[in-house]
């Protein structure tokens, strides 16, 4: 007698996300990308449908780094220097799904760029790429509240995603968001709970559920990694038996974190004892994304155009069911 | 899964003839499920009902060891299939693939480097756990290489091959060291069962489809062999096998499934390292109590067993050091003093960047109940009072002559506070750990 098998029954998928429009849905990309949607834990195929893989965006920032290392920013090469061919080279070297394009250069502490800069930046990127894209502000609320709403009215049509809104300062952003027909990612620093309070609160200024993602803060490894990981299995948990607010698919910038562990980017000369500092910070990028995968991440934001292609092949893989 | 006091109710003779000392079997079946009482009580318990009870005491997933007494290494005894459920328990067991057909100082060699790969990280020791001897010779020269590395290391050996002379030869080095055989399928697990019975190794038993795994371990455990590993051999094809690992492990939580409630073991074949990582990693997260692996670069191993440490931290348990007074490197009464968690990560990444700035330093580290900087701050545990009160007793105002202290430039806002409660100067140091090595560079 073959085994009877055990397999978990759910009652609600994953919202799918849409980002990006072509010509003939009032935007200028080439192709669009739709993520989440999933009818079950992450790639267990036989127990619900999962309709779109995990998808790649690759991190472009407005200002040169100053703080990345060199194993990165040598993979990257010289266009590193200028936003507009960094993000060309995303799509047609690295085959990056998406570009995130951080706007750095918009903080106080950092170049706080003016305004129509930073507009200028989005648009010369709309401009020279046809994949999707994201637009993350600099982190500073004030700021934030300032340059974001620009720059969705500057890419109107364009369906991008733009965030971050939290808890304290969603109202502005979301309010321009949802004018200029885009999507938000929501922020919440790796409590369920806020999550879903923010999902709630979006919600209630008439956003729709299919238009947010959740950034539910992660850790990079050995930076606690586990405990995002433990949030994001509890949401989806509870996504997948019902709950809406908090059935949106997963955002994780897991190339912003993994970059800052020593282990990425520590010298073999200074801690022998870890081995060659291109393979490992590599790895660190990697395997972060790889442990959030399983935790139902649905778009991962990376750095290095390696790390990409090894978890790009994983996820085909992965998908083969 | 445990059974209900009703459900052992239904299991007893329903006579109430009081001779367990309980007025009714009811009664008996309530105690027996809080485990209160021994079953033995009941002189008229059938074989069946024997049966059930006793496997209901076992684990859902048998434990199993592999390796002598001093270097034990263990895998299953899981009991959620979620880490926030509870915990998971026993680290997936990360081993080393040696082919016996290399020669014997480049075995040497390897040997030697895998013995190194260890790591200090949060206060832990990670470690690897295993190595694996595979065949690809003939029977003499697969024992030769298991005598050479047993004599070389004392991690847990696994024994690949199939071929019954060579096993039986390599067991026989082994005495003492609870091997583990890889693998017995339908054709060999006779032979090989009876050799892991005789010397008392652990069994793995490799199939592609669950229904005949099932038959193997049923067939292993009739031939005597207690410990046992599944293989799922799905041709690598990496979402099914982590959709059979997880049934594998509801079936035994579920269903109490015996025969499945045996750990996993992972096999990595054909790729290259970054792959080994990347698939090790998802085997890590989904439910592998082993996973053998051919790469041992440094990168590589770091990797993979600080993400083992991750996945199998306890939540109900952030991992903390003691409060109290930290001297890095040589201190004298006017090192500067900084205060932080005692949440490990935070600890010990403020003591990395510390003794990367080679600043002699007094880290005070507070009570925090394992939170971290801002989560202890807006919880209340790392107070102007909570620090203040630390400060007076770490006894640190003994130890330096002046009255400066560093505090994360996170909780800034306590300055003032700060410096009313505890009398001394606050100085604001950077928000990131990153920043403390120019910090203290540049204090004068």
């Amino acid at each position: 007698m073959a085994l009877e098998l055990v397999k978990d029954k759910w009652v609600n998928a994953v919202s799918v996300l849409t980002i990006g429009a072509t010509k003939e849905e009032g935007g200028s990309r080439g192709r669009i990308v739709k993520c989440g949607g999933e009818e079950s834990l992450p790639f267990l195929f036989s127990e619900g449908k999962i309709p779109h893989r995990p998808v790649i965006a690759m991190e472009v920032l407005d200002v040169e780094p100053d703080d990345w290392p060199r194993t990165l920013t040598s993979a990257i090469g010289p266009a590193i220097k200028n936003p507009v061919e960094w993000a060309q080279k995303c799509e047609s070297e690295f085959k990056a799904d998406l570009i995130c394009l951080r706007l750095a250069g918009a903080h106080p502490d950092a170049q706080n760029k003016p305004v129509d800069q930073l507009v200028k930046v989005v648009k010369d990127v709309l401009k020279a790429t046809t994949i999707p894209l994201i637009i993350v502000g600099c982190g500073e609320d004030k700021r934030d509240n300032e340059v974001l709403p620009q720059c969705s009215q500057a890419a109107k049509g364009e369906k991008v995603l733009i965030g971050e809104v939290v808890q304290e300062n969603y109202k502005t952003l979301t309010a321009s968001v949802l004018a200029d027909g885009h999507s938000i990612i929501a922020q919440s620093p790796i409590d369920i709970n806020i999550a879903k309070q923010l999902n709630i609160l979006i919600t209630d200024m008439s956003m729709p559920l299919d238009r947010v993602a959740i950034n539910p803060t992660v850790g990079a490894l050995g930076y606690g990694l586990e405990y995002a990981y433990s949030i994001m299995e509890r949401a989806r948990l509870a996504a997948l038996s019902g709950d809406k607010m908090l059935a949106m698919p997963f955002i994780s910038f897991v190339g912003y974190e993994a970059w800052r562990a020593k282990e990425a980017k520590a010298l073999v000369l200074e801690f022998p004892k870890w081995g060659s500092e291109l393979e490992r910070g590599i790895t660190w990028e990697a395997l972060t994304t790889t442990a959030f995968l399983q935790a139902g991440a649905d778009i991962m934001v990376m750095r290095h155009p390696k790390s990409v292609e090894l978890v790009r092949n994983h996820i085909e893989e992965l998908m083969r069911g | 899964m445990a059974l209900s006091g009703l459900d052992i109710y239904k299991l007893l003779p329903k006579t109430n003839c009081r001779e367990c000392g309980f007025p009714t079997c009811l009664a008996f079946a309530l105690s027996l499920a809080k485990k209160a009482v021994a079953l033995e009580k009941c002189p008229y318990v059938s074989k069946e009902a024997k049966q059930a009870l006793e496997a209901q005491s076992q684990p859902p997933i048998r434990l199993i060891l592999i390796g002598d007494d001093k270097n034990k290494v263990e895998a299953g005894n899981e009991t959620v299939m979620f880490r926030h459920e509870e915990k998971f328990h026993h680290s997936t067991a990360i081993g080393f693939i040696i082919e016996d057909s290399l020669g014997d100082t480049d075995i040497k060699q390897r040997v030697d480097k895998i013995g190194k790969l260890h790591f200090e990280r949060v206060g832990q020791q990670l470690k690897t756990d295993l190595i694996a001897i595979k065949q690809a010779k003939d029977a003499a020269r697969f024992i030769d290489t298991v005598k050479l590395i047993s004599g070389l290391t004392n991690a847990g050996i696994v024994l690949m091959s199939e071929d019954k002379a060579a096993v039986s030869g390599a067991l026989k080095i082994l005495a003492n060291r609870r091997p583990l055989v890889y693998a017995a399928n339908s054709q060999n697990i006779t032979d090989l069962a009876a050799l892991a019975k005789e010397n008392a190794g652990s069994l793995a038993v490799r199939a592609e489809s669950l229904d005949i795994v099932l038959e193997l371990t049923k067939k292993a455990k009739e031939l005597g062999v207690e410990d046992i590993v599944i293989d799922v051999n799905t041709k690598n094809q990496e979402a099914k096998v982590i959709g059979e690992f997880t049934q594998i492990r509801r079936q035994a939580l579920k269903k109490a499934n015996r025969p499945l409630g045996y750990p996993t073991i992972a096999v990595m074949d054909k790729l290259n390292s970054y792959e080994e990582v990347i698939r090790a990693g998802d085997y890590i997260a989904k439910y592998a109590g082993i996973i053998l692996l051919h790469t041992f670069e440094e990168w590589a191993v770091l990797a993979l067993l600080t993400l083992r440490q991750n996945i199998y931290t306890d939540p109900q348990k952030p991992l903390q050091i003691e409060p109290k007074l930290y001297p890095i490197g040589n201190t004298t009464e006017s090192s500067p003093t900084l205060v932080t968690t005692n949440f490990s990560l935070t600890y010990y990444t403020v003591l990395g960047e510390v003794e990367a700035s080679k600043v002699p330093t007094y880290i005070l580290s507070v009570n925090t109940e394992g939170m971290s900087v801002l989560t202890a701050w807006a919880a209340e545990k790392f107070t102007p009072d909570k620090i203040a009160e630390s400060l007076k007793k770490s006894g640190v105002e003994e130890k330096i002559t002046h009255r400066n202290l560093i505090i994360p430039g996170y909780v800034a806002v306590m300055s003032g506070d700060l410096e009313e409660k505890s009398g001394w100067k606050i100085v604001v140091g950077p928000k990131e750990a990153a920043g403390i090595p120019s910090f203290l560079k540049n204090l004068g």
